[in-house]
């Protein structure tokens, strides 16, 4: 998929957001486009400010400074109304702790559908728990029934079930084994490919930001330090030192 | 010494649960010398378990049998609980996986370290304070007067990581259990502090078992690699020949991880067979 001409077809746009936490800046005016369609990846250790980003682009946090357009519409540093939910959903790290350990997940796939209106319920919440791959019998458990690689699919069934167009993925496999990571990754990537869904991904493994993405960009101290097509990173053609670091860490160990 | 440093024939762990008794691990069985050996698997596996076990540190309800558990001659099956204090920080260390559960929230840094130290030797107070400031210039922890003061949280993930180290390599052990030491770290940090243990293993000889799920990493720090699935081993082979590992669950695990350069769409996914549980 290649990506879309950014001034007629972006979904996603940030300009010089600023986000502190008292004195502590943890954006410091960070700018991204992302197009409609588009898969772009955000690597970054931790406390570089990647889920801040995502965040603050979700209403989670407030933003000082910065301006954030999602689907042609301006949103303010705090207030998201229905309309931005039903366009962006966030899929989180830690399905042990976004899903609510009282709520079957019939319950909580309900609770989006009743919230935004929507009709034919009952086959709304079947065909989501299908299309994740679980069946059924999955209907009436509760989240401490089931393994981590069900619990995250169970997750992304609720943000698809709103039919979102943009979706924010805060590192949704870094809890999960590797051979879960990857049926969990093909469910997104399909997920993306029958519905044209925009993807936001925030990763600290650089693998599997350039299996899903097409852009990348590095994050560190609160800034963007560059962002380059993922290619870049096969072909070691970006300039940061730090983009580097990364990629060496992402080879593994070696002695001497 | 001759013979292996730890022998483990057998070993099984099985909990009693309401519906009947679980077996975590079922008849594992291999050799140790003053290599480092790679324990590969799932969560589920089996594979902590097995640490635990040789460490001694199961829950008091799981019942242990092995038809030989032999650390240097200790059978530690027979061993009683003093005997396993005894090895237990002095002769045996265990790093555990996140800094931030398995250092004491309420004790200095420094104090810990000489817990460890002044449970096993017989040393006096500015004695063990200097071994111990000694042990932190050998993590590579660049102020070890100032962290020695400091208590865990006031210190980051990979600090806390190279403190708990310090904390089981102070007293010389022969063996080392890591259980998935650096799984908790920034992919940065990782390499930091697996060249230091890397390089503090070789120095001083020891025995290392490494424990994680991640095969590449795995097969990258150690000389041989033991994939476990269900409780079992599958496969043993030497880190250099996982290229050609035999057992379709060790090259599932190989190929389901997403690589720069690589353009695999969708990725392959393990599938189980019921006959690797035989």
């Amino acid at each position: 998929m290649k990506m879309g001409k950014m001034t007629d077809r972006t979904a996603l746009s940030v300009r010089d957001m600023v986000v502190t936490f008292d004195d502590y800046v943890a954006l410091d005016k960070v700018s991204v486009d992302v197009a409609t369609g588009e898969s772009f990846g955000i690597v970054g250790e931790s406390g570089s400010g990647k889920s801040t980003l995502l965040r603050a682009v979700a209403g989670l946090n407030r933003f000082e400074e910065g301006t954030l357009t999602v689907d042609g519409r301006k949103y303010d540093s705090r207030s998201r109304d229905k309309e931005f939910y039903r366009t962006v959903q966030m899929v989180f790290q830690d399905p042990y702790g976004s899903l609510h350990p009282r709520q079957t997940v019939d319950r909580l796939l309900l609770e989006p559908l009743v919230i935004h209106g929507f009709d034919n319920i009952d086959a709304r919440i079947a065909r989501a728990l299908d299309e994740v791959g679980l069946g059924a019998g999955f209907r009436f458990r509760y989240s401490h029934q089931l393994s981590g690689g069900q619990r995250q699919r169970i997750a992304i069934a609720r943000a698809l079930i709103l039919e979102p167009k943009i979706l924010l993925l805060d590192e949704p496999t870094s809890a999960l084994d590797a051979s879960i990571q990857a049926e969990i990754l093909n469910l997104l990537e399909q997920a993306r490919k029958d519905r044209n869904l925009t993807f936001v991904m925030v990763s600290h493994d650089l693998g599997v930001i350039s299996h899903m993405c097409e852009r990348v960009a590095v994050m560190k101290n609160g800034q963007i330090v560059e962002t380059v097509p993922v290619e870049a990173l096969e072909k070691r053609e970006f300039s940061a030192d730090y983009t580097r670091q990364l990629l060496v860490a992402s080879e593994g160990f070696r002695r001497g | 010494m001759s013979g292996p440093l730890l022998t483990v024939d057998d070993l099984r762990v099985t909990f009693p649960t309401r519906t009947g008794e679980v077996q975590a691990v079922r008849g594992v069985s291999f050799t140790l010398g003053r290599e480092r050996l790679g324990i590969v698997g799932e969560s589920g596996s089996g594979k902590s378990q097995t640490g635990r076990a040789i460490m001694g540190l199961t829950p008091g309800h799981a019942k242990i049998t092995a038809s030989k558990l032999g650390f240097d001659g200790i059978d530690l099956l027979k061993a009683t609980p003093k005997q396993r204090r005894d090895l237990r920080g002095k002769r045996i260390g265990m790093i555990l996986q996140d800094p931030k559960y398995s250092l004491n929230p309420v004790m200095t840094i420094g104090k810990q370290i000489i817990e460890t130290l002044l449970t096993h030797e017989k040393l006096s107070r500015s004695q063990a304070r200097t071994r111990a400031l000694e042990m932190l210039e050998a993590v590579q922890i660049r102020d070890p007067e100032r962290v020695f003061g400091l208590y865990p949280n006031e210190v980051s993930g990979g600090m806390g990581q190279r403190v708990m180290i310090a904390m089981m390599l102070i007293c010389g052990p022969e063996m080392l259990i890591a259980d998935e030491p650096t799984s908790a770290l920034d992919v940065t940090v990782q390499l930091d502090v697996l060249s230091i243990l890397d390089k503090l293993v070789a120095e001083r000889g020891m025995g290392l078992v490494f424990i994680s799920h991640d095969l590449r990493l795995v097969s990258s720090f150690c000389d041989r690699v033991i994939v476990m699935y269900a409780g079992r081993i599958v496969e043993e082979l030497p880190s250099a020949d996982l290229a050609q590992a035999k057992h379709p669950y060790t090259q599932g695990l190989l190929n389901c991880l997403p690589t720069i350069g690589t353009d695999r769409h969708p990725l392959p996914v393990l599938e189980r067979k019921a006959e690797w549980l035989a």
